[in-house]
């Protein structure tokens, strides 16, 4: 069934975009992420403007954000005190990194930016992912290998002024990291169009210190905050929102997630996250060949609505 | 579309009888025309559009010359300035480096012509009246000493998505008189005004040129939601966002109802 998308004006799929939303939910149901990074470039590949799917992956990711936020209420696993500190930051980050989006779409370079990005951020993290869960896998195997020894405090962060209690995290720490970390993840959820949780959950463990039962819950919660004003200001400033894409990927999604949950109930959560990593690094592949090899057509139109 | 096809060819017999029964100027010919749709909706389950362009030619004198009669048919879309951006390989890897503002190009064009482009029209008449795809674009120099690969480069990107469309021998003249052919209109069509002409030509030269305009516009739910997007955008957003968290929290309520 083919369905006219208002926004986007282009004419696709129904079934192909509630699949898309489905399989994007199934991956995040299983692995506890917004797919934010895949909805993305899957979109880009199914002929949706570059700046339209931006937008509305942002919108998308409030919905499977509120989604899965709702059950770490019920189990008492989000540091609200730490979700706002870290919002106060990302806000912040979210209103620069809309200006850095259209900043560079005059200049034509918003492409390469956002590919950029892709490639880094998807290759370090996939990286760093595959190699620890690598070791949990050894060491499950082995288990009189000794556990790796308790990370030592950061020295320097504990000198940073305005301290502040973080109850639920039972951590005593300065608001300077946390603000800092909310506001990159901001900066690159609105270049991305995505909510930034394979950035912030690593963050959160190895740079805060968080124990990780509350990571998910607070990183859901602040992500609800940041993708949200990165809707609202991506439609304001860009028209770039699609509704009826949004729906579509949205109730595709809602269905693969709760799918995707009973999926990774099944697995060993090492398996689970060496899958994830491999997962991450073939996107990464993906784009970087893009970057690298002689494309097919030099030349490219620019997009009218993104011109100043 | 058999149907479509039967009714083209009943006006423009009806087109045919205007056309006999009306005095024309001695010696002249004129085109009597007509268009399947008077316009065009883009609705919820728009999937590009076909129009049929029919017609006769009414002429008092009979067929002047040796010189067949032939049809030009142009359909083309509201007009836009477009960049067109060039990539280079910078530290091995591609960036776009040059760009090229073209000042107005259609979003849409179409030619449809009843035999070769360049034995039906003359490159003189093409000038004058802007009938080819080239002559239909704009680009005033810009500093770029290779305006050119750019403008191909327009042309080329378009055609391959059939925004431009040549269709040569695509008008069926029949009896020197009466013509028919259809345009197939994509499904990400701009909204505006849509100006369909038609040339008769013999020997390479204009005889007679026919202008009508089609409005392309989006309908029903397709104009509601773009309006309130363009209109009121921080109303539209905050309602995006309503959709999404409603649509988040429902489904968790549901399938915790389910599970239970």
């Amino acid at each position: 069934m083919q369905i006219y998308l208002p926004i986007a004006e282009v004419s696709v799929n129904a079934f192909m975009l509630l699949g898309l939303g489905g399989l994007v939910g199934i991956l995040s149901g299983m692995f506890g992420v917004g797919g934010g990074f895949l909805i993305t470039p899957l979109l880009f590949f199914v002929g949706i403007p570059p700046a339209v799917a931006v937008a509305t992956s942002t919108n998308q990711i409030v919905a499977s954000s509120v989604s899965g936020v709702l059950a770490h209420f019920k189990r008492k696993t989000v540091d609200l005190k730490m979700g706002v500190v870290l919002l106060a930051g990302g806000l912040v980050g979210t209103v620069a990194g809309v200006q850095v989006f259209s900043a560079l779409a005059r200049l034509g370079q918003v492409d390469l930016l956002v590919q950029l990005c892709y490639v880094l951020f998807l290759g370090v993290i996939g990286t760093l992912m595959l190699a620890e869960s690598l070791r949990a896998a050894r060491r499950a195997r082995r288990p009189a290998a000794p556990a790796p020894a308790p990370r030592k405090a950061r020295g320097w962060m504990q000198k940073l002024p305005l301290k502040m209690r973080f109850r639920t995290s039972g951590l005593y720490i300065s608001v300077i990291p946390p603000v800092l970390v909310g506001g990159f993840v901001g900066l690159l959820a609105a270049i991305m169009g995505v909510g930034g949780g394979f950035v912030m959950v690593p963050a959160m463990i190895y740079l805060l210190g968080m124990p990780t039962k509350v990571v998910v819950g607070t990183s859901l919660f602040q992500i609800i905050f940041v993708a949200g004003a990165a809707t609202v200001m991506h439609a304001t400033a860009n028209y770039s929102v699609d509704m009826v894409l949004a729906l579509l990927l949205i109730l595709g999604g809602v269905i693969g997630a709760q799918v995707g949950t009973r999926i990774g109930v099944k697995m060993k959560a090492e398996n689970l996250r060496i899958l994830l990593a491999l997962m991450v690094l073939l996107v990464c592949g993906r784009l970087a060949l893009d970057l690298v090899l002689t494309p097919a057509e030099l030349y490219s139109l620019a997009d009218a609505r993104v011109a100043p | 579309m058999r149907r479509a096809r039967l009714r083209c060819l009943a006006l423009a017999l009806a087109a045919a009888a205007l056309a006999l029964s009306s005095p024309a100027p001695a010696g002249a010919e004129t085109v009597v025309a007509g268009l399947s749709q008077e316009e065009i909706s883009i609705t919820t389950n728009f999937d590009g559009s076909e129009i049929l362009i029919f017609g006769a030619v009414r002429r008092e004198a009979p067929p002047p010359g040796s010189d067949p009669l032939e049809v030009i048919v142009t359909v083309q879309g509201p007009s836009r300035p477009v960049t067109v951006r060039r990539k280079d390989r910078r530290f091995g890897i591609w960036v776009n480096t040059d760009a090229s503002e073209i000042d107005l190009a259609p979003t849409f064009y179409a030619v449809s012509t009843s035999g070769p482009l360049a034995e039906v029209l003359t490159q003189t008449e093409d000038l004058r009246h802007r009938v080819s795809v080239p002559r239909a674009i704009r680009a005033v120099g810009t500093g770029i000493s290779d305006q050119e690969s750019f403008t191909e480069a327009l042309i080329r990107i378009r055609s391959d998505s059939s925004a431009y469309q040549l269709n040569e021998s695509a008008v069926r003249v029949r009896q020197q008189t009466l013509f028919d052919t259809a345009v197939r209109l994509p499904s990400n069509l701009t909204e505006g005004a849509y100006r369909t002409r038609i040339f008769l030509t013999r020997g390479g030269e204009v005889v007679d040129v026919h202008e009508q305009e089609i409005p392309v516009r989006k309908v029903g739910l397709e104009r509601i939601i773009y309006t309130l997007a363009h209109q009121r955008p921080l109303v539209y957003g905050l309602l995006s966002l309503a959709i999404a968290v409603c649509a988040g929290w429902l489904a968790s309520a549901l399938f915790r109802y389910i599970r239970s």
